[in-house]
């Protein structure tokens, strides 16, 4: 038994790694990453299984009902690939063991990927390559590309060689520290990155006018008693180095008050108060669909 | 801006992409940042795409596939608005007026993602047929036909953006009055905050707020660049990941068990 045993080779590991980057392409309602979890098993099977009756019998073993986040699929990858393997060279694996394994690390590990993946990592590179964008850099987008899928296919490849060697120890293993630790840290980065962009890029401007001060003489360029011509910029320009205000009245806007506190305060309650409204399960298209309108309201109104 | 038949078909071939990563969720080609720069590349329009791209990203920061539920489609409403801003010509003034038509086009796109969805719930019974028949091939033919239905699902919108043309959408978006156009760039300025708000949401707990202020703080000073804050961030969370050890338990570690004393930062923190 030990001088035959089939075992998957690092290229057949490398075609399952990269077969895992469609595991979602036929997500449906009925039993969701299924039919991806099937393609992604499908060099597995080729290579383990000979008749066709322990094929068909291993393709429908793995059209069972699975949806985990993308991916974290991989360590699971990893794990089935291992007990498979074991299967195939005459140890005593069922069908039930090895979906059982799949419906017990899929929770757990989705609930690591959401608020690693969706809400740690993409926010903060997402933000960081839109902010860039914005001002017309095209670092940004090619930022955002290159390090999100080479975070992505390290992570991929990484866990899915970890569960292949570890087997279906896997489980106790993920819930043990590091995990943990890598989860807090990101989260407090993320908060941390998160408040400075709200201060940055919510951008929350009342324009009405709270006073307007003459100001005394001299406070002021005083622009007809310039010189002509550039002499006359220069003049200008000097004077507006030396502190002298340009106008004639300071106009003081409510903004400026509000800046005074601490800028960025308006977008800051705008924040809290959409945190508020989707606590309250108001959806979020709702929500942005409303803040246009309050703009253009606002806006017409002379207020913003 | 009139659009050449190579521009044309290579718009809709980045629609497509995007179309296919909405589902896939791996190469990230339907994040606007990418997929409006994409648009922008392929039209010679590059500068206000990528505007648009930024902006839109920043909308749609929270916006993410979780368990079943699925997001607001980032996919349509980068493509289609990106097209609609390279067809009117505005430049990068028809920025604010494309983000107000891409949130529309967000709920078009899900709605359209769930109808592919649906549909491949039929896929898999095909699947399931060729599982009985131990074919491979019928399995992964019929799933990358699945993957092609999600690129279609953007491609075909995106096309038909294009076969109605530049003039009807140039009058269209000429056709909005200035109050109108200002008020919905100073909405888009505010809308950002609802991916934010959706992400806090997910993140926050007691524990972390306190990084959450300083950040807030730490925003206002304009010299540093998102990159030193990077930094900050990055060292505060390993000072603090580091100090917590040190207490003997893992402070606010929940299986860590044993107490916070002799934990100063941990003390300073359940003072807040």
């Amino acid at each position: 038994m030990a001088d035959n045993k089939i075992t998957l080779t690092k290229r057949d590991r490398i075609n399952v790694w990269w077969r895992s980057t469609f595991i979602q392409g036929s997500w449906n309602y009925e039993r969701m990453q299924n039919g991806g979890w099937c393609y992604t098993l499908i060099p597995v099977i080729k290579k383990l299984y000979k008749t066709k009756e322990d094929r068909s019998a291993a393709l429908k073993r793995h059209l069972e009902f699975f949806n985990t986040h993308p991916y974290l699929a991989s360590p699971i990858i990893g794990v089935t690939m291992a007990l498979e393997e074991e299967r195939a060279n005459g140890a005593p694996i069922d069908d039930v063991a090895i979906q059982g394994v799949k419906v017990g690390m899929m929770g757990p590990l989705a609930g690591v990927g959401d608020p690693v993946f969706w809400f740690t990592v993409k926010p903060i590179l997402g933000a960081l390559a839109a902010s860039l964008a914005m001002g017309g850099n095209i670092m940004g987008p090619i930022i955002y590309f290159v390090f999100w899928n080479l975070i992505r296919m390290g992570f991929m490849w990484y866990t899915q060689e970890f569960g292949y060697k570890a087997g279906s120890a896997i489980s106790e293993d993920l819930s043990g520290g590091l995990l943990q630790d890598v989860t807090k840290g990101a989260t407090i980065l993320g908060m941390f990155i998160l408040g400075s962009l709200i201060n940055r890029w919510v951008v929350v401007k009342f324009t009405p006018v709270v006073s307007k001060i003459q100001q005394s003489k001299g406070a002021f360029i005083d622009w007809a008693t310039l010189p002509k011509g550039s002499a006359g910029i220069k003049e200008a320009l000097t004077q507006q180095a030396a502190g002298l205000s340009l106008d004639k009245f300071k106009v003081t806007t409510l903004q400026d008050n509000l800046d005074l506190l601490i800028p960025g305060l308006a977008g800051l309650l705008l924040t809290f108060l959409c945190m508020w409204l989707l606590k309250k399960k108001v959806s979020p298209i709702i929500i942005i669909l409303g803040l246009f309108v309050v703009g253009v309201v606002l806006h017409v109104l002379h207020v913003m | 801006m009139n659009l050449n038949a190579i521009q044309m078909i290579l718009v809709v071939f980045v629609a497509f992409l995007a179309g296919m990563e909405g589902v896939l969720d791996e190469f990230h080609f339907h994040q606007p940042v990418i997929s409006c720069t994409l648009i922008g590349l392929v039209t010679g329009d590059l500068v206000p795409c990528l505007i648009l791209g930024g902006t839109l990203q920043m909308i749609a920061l929270g916006w993410a596939n979780v368990g079943a539920a699925v997001a607001p489609d980032a996919a349509l409403a980068g493509v289609a608005s990106a097209i609609i801003l390279v067809l009117g010509g505005q430049g990068k003034a028809g920025v604010s007026s494309a983000i107000a038509i891409a949130v529309p086009l967000a709920v078009a796109g899900l709605l359209l993602t769930i109808l592919a969805r649906t549909v491949a719930t039929a896929i898999v019974h095909i699947m399931d047929r060729y599982a009985e028949k131990g074919s491979f091939r019928g399995i992964e033919t019929w799933h990358i036909i699945a993957i092609c239905m999600q690129g279609i699902r953007i491609a075909i919108p995106a096309a038909l953006i294009l076969a109605v043309g530049a003039g009807p959408v140039r009058s269209l978006l000429s056709a909005m009055p200035t109050w109108l156009t200002e008020g919905l760039s100073i909405g888009g300025g505010m809308v950002v905050a609802v991916g934010y708000a959706m992400v806090i949401n997910m993140m926050a707990t007691a524990e972390v707020w306190p990084f959450f202020a300083i950040g807030f703080v730490l925003g206002t000073v304009q010299d540093l660049t998102l990159i030193g804050l990077g930094a900050i961030g990055v060292s505060m969370a390993l000072i603090y990941l580091t100090l917590s050890k040190m207490g003997g338990s893992g402070k606010g570690n929940d299986n860590g068990g044993g107490s916070g004393s002799g934990d100063p930062l941990g003390d300073v923190i359940d003072n807040y």
